[in-house]
């Protein structure tokens, strides 16, 4: 079974690949870049997929999803967080351990990869949590859970507020060489915080979180990851302080990667003002300085990677007073048409847009994906940059509904989502 | 001007031509409540739900007297503060009220913006009796008939807001409704309970109780939360009444025919020495009589909106 892409845009970061070609699939691997398709498009073998006009990139890599399984399965499955991940142009996903039971041990590490791998259709990644149940107190069963098929630990969304126990992670994991993934978060600054403490904020009553609760976790962890050698990764950026902090880290060379999520860099704390649940998550939309803050972070290099934080909640649970709908929106369907907003507003270059969503992300948890070369499995994905979209949160894949961005108009469809040579999404 | 709104959730989203329509209004009710037939068929074949999630018995008095004054019929719906976390949802409530015939509902509630989630989902019309430490828009607008008929006219007046800025729905409210009417508005407490934005909406802000009160027309006086002194906003109470509590020399600094008031129940000795509390009373007491006009106006507005439309 092979598959012929061709005459799209190729356009791979990983090798400095950006110009018109064909490209061959065989046997679930790039095989190789034909000149001409000729030879293929009469091989009744070869399926033959024409990709004028379009750009043809490795498969998007998310290092920040959350497919609820086990536990929460109402609000998501590893099925259809996988169907939601390909209809994005995503190949490969890694998502976090608060599930239930928390991923704290090989088991569950090995029930995740088991669903994955009989019902999931994009590669699945696990991430460990960094202590026993998220309760920031003991280690997780770190090495056997990176023997199992782990690619980090993070307690995400359960910020590890003992230092004394982030200092022992960061040294433990080093026997593993996998990152220590921080959700920066002082929960005692953040108090009963629902949205970013601000004008708006102040003038809906809601109590804040302010960008000083994600400073100065950012702030102790790089501290730590200095003093123990660590690989440090800030998950969702989402403050200008975070953004100043890491950037003069990765200066003084301390092994630090950071990541942000599309609606970090789109929308404001502006987008709560009418108790709308869907713009509330954690960390919440900050104020206009730290958007541009994170846009010229994008842009100098200083944040790595987009990442979705994709985080599905049934409609029940987000219909509710805002102070108790739960923190969380979806992304894997819109990353793609909000990330080229970037490229439209001048603020990265398409080619350093789909690094941030491929090479960029994989070479952070060592993933060996978002790339194209020959012999390397064959995740990739065919789209549409400029076709206008308009998104309706009834057509997501995922179980979830919960996103801010339901009727915006936006451009960028995915129109072929290939996974280890095989056709997982077709729009 | 005719009142075009379905719901009153706050004086945030209020013009100053809609908040003086409420009060010019709230006279004519106040006329009715002099009478001694104390009724009027306005509401009549109406039925009117007061939904509260937290004990308010003098707020919620108020508004039931309001809605029989206009011959409404009321339903009483209270429940416990733990109901908003366990059981039945917000909405499904509601929406059980509705289906007994209420059209319009009150709604008090511990979570600020409430009220909204119901007017977003729901056919009635919502009146906002206080969110969280959102809003509280029928006592800010007791408040500004009650200043409005004791000094003429809002517009020019220096006016104080002591205490808990932050947790508190009545300034905010009275912040918004004494700024679109001209009012100079200052806010004064200790810094961990005044919001920094806050000047964001034209207020001053001052720590110094006897700076912020200087020449001032108006000191609104906000209860203290008893709970609060379990954290860390102040010291203790008898701190925070040395240097927030309005006593007589204090109040010697302000306008010589300063009015105190007060939206009660008042902490005696704390917010207020007690002899300023006694000469306060005849005001506090104004401020209970007029919020019944106030919210009968209230009332009047929306429904004859409704009809309109």
């Amino acid at each position: 079974m092979s598959i012929l892409i061709k005459g799209g845009r190729i356009i791979d970061p990983s090798q400095g690949i950006d110009g018109k070609g064909n490209i061959l699939i065989e046997n679930g691997h790039i095989k190789s870049y034909p000149k001409t398709a000729k030879k293929y498009e009469k091989d009744l073998d070869v399926t033959v997929i024409d990709a004028k006009g379009m750009v043809v990139s490795p498969g998007f890599v998310d290092i920040h999803v959350h497919l609820r399984e086990p536990g929460f399965e109402h609000k998501e499955t590893i099925r259809s967080g996988c169907e939601s991940a390909a209809a994005g142009g995503f190949t490969s996903i890694v998502c976090m351990p608060n599930t239930n039971p928390v991923n704290d041990n090989a088991s569950v590490t090995e029930y995740i990869l088991l669903k994955a791998r009989t019902e999931g259709i994009v590669n699945v990644f696990p991430i460990g949590a960094i202590t026993k149940g998220e309760m920031g107190e003991t280690l997780a069963q770190i090495g056997e859970m990176y023997e199992a098929g782990c690619v980090g630990v993070s307690d995400d969304g359960m910020p590890v507020m003992n230092a004394k126990v982030m200092r022992h992670a960061m040294e433990y994991v080093q026997a593993f060489d996998i990152p220590v993934i921080s959700h920066a978060e002082d929960k005692n600054l953040s108090g009963k915080g629902v949205m970013n403490e601000g004008i708006v904020s102040t003038e809906l009553g809601l109590a804040g979180i302010p960008c000083a609760s994600e400073d100065v976790m950012v702030s102790r962890d790089i501290t730590v990851a200095e003093l123990t050698g660590a690989r440090l990764h800030i998950c969702h950026v989402s403050t200008a302080g975070s953004v100043r902090l890491i950037r003069a880290a990765k200066k003084r060379g301390v092994k630090v990667t950071a990541e942000v999520a599309p609606h970090h860099f789109i929308l404001t704390d502006e987008a709560v003002s009418q108790y709308d649940t869907n713009a509330k998550m954690n960390p919440p939309l900050r104020g206009k300085k730290d958007r541009e803050a994170i846009l010229v972070g994008l842009k100098d290099g200083t944040l790595d990677a987009i990442a979705t934080d994709h985080a599905p909640h049934s409609e029940d649970e987000k219909k509710v007073e805002f102070d108790i709908a739960p923190f969380g929106i979806i992304g894997l369907e819109t990353a793609l048409p909000l990330s080229l907003k970037l490229v439209q507003d001048g603020v990265l270059t398409i080619n350093q847009m789909i690094s941030k969503l491929t090479d960029a992300p994989s070479e952070i948890l060592k993933l060996g994906k978002g790339t194209l070369k020959i012999g390397s499995a064959a995740d990739v994905a065919v789209w549409d940059p400029e076709k206008e979209i308009t998104v309706d949160r009834e057509k997501f894949h995922s179980k979830a509904k919960n996103c801010p961005f339901h009727g915006w108009k936006l451009n960028g469809s995915v129109l072929y989502t290939i996974v280890n040579g095989e056709v997982v999404y077709t729009g | 001007m005719t009142f075009q709104r379905k719901h009153i959730l706050g004086l945030e989203e209020l013009s100053a031509e809609e908040i003086t329509l409420i009060l010019d209004t709230a006279e004519s009710m106040k006329e009715v409540s002099a009478r001694d037939v104390k009724k009027v068929p306005a509401l009549r074949g109406v039925t009117v739900c007061n939904l509260f999630y937290e004990p308010s018995t003098r707020t919620r008095s108020s508004f039931e007297i309001a809605e029989k004054r206009l011959s409404a019929d009321v339903l009483n719906f209270t429940l416990s503060h733990s109901s908003v976390t366990k059981g039945e949802t917000l909405l499904d409530t509601a929406r059980n009220l509705e289906a007994m015939g209420a059209s319009v509902i009150v709604i008090r509630h511990p979570m600020s913006g409430s009220p909204w989630l119901l007017a977003k989902e729901l056919n009635s019309s919502i009146i906002n009796a206080g969110d969280g430490s959102h809003e509280h828009p029928s006592q800010a607008l007791l408040d500004l008939f009650t200043i409005r008929e004791m000094k003429g006219e809002i517009k020019g007046l220096k006016v104080a807001i002591v205490g808990d800025i932050l947790h508190s729905r009545v300034a905010r409210s009275n912040v918004w409704g004494l700024i679109k009417l001209g009012a100079e508005v200052r806010v004064v407490g200790p810094p961990t309970l005044i919001p920094k934005y806050i000047e964001n909406a034209n207020a001053r802000t001052f720590y110094n109780l006897e700076e912020a009160i200087e020449g001032a027309d108006v000191i609104i006086m906000l209860r203290i939360q008893m709970e609060r002194q379990e954290s860390v906003y102040f010291p203790s109470l008898r701190e925070y009444s040395r240097f927030y509590g309005l006593t007589r020399e204090k109040l010697k600094g302000a306008d010589k025919d300063a009015t105190v008031m007060h939206p009660g129940p008042i902490n005696r000795g704390i917010e207020l020495s007690s002899d300023i509390a006694d000469d306060a009373s005849s005001v506090i007491l104004d401020q209970v009589s007029n919020g019944i006009a106030v919210r009968m106006a209230m009332f009047y507005l929306v429904a004859s909106a409704g009809r309109n439309q």
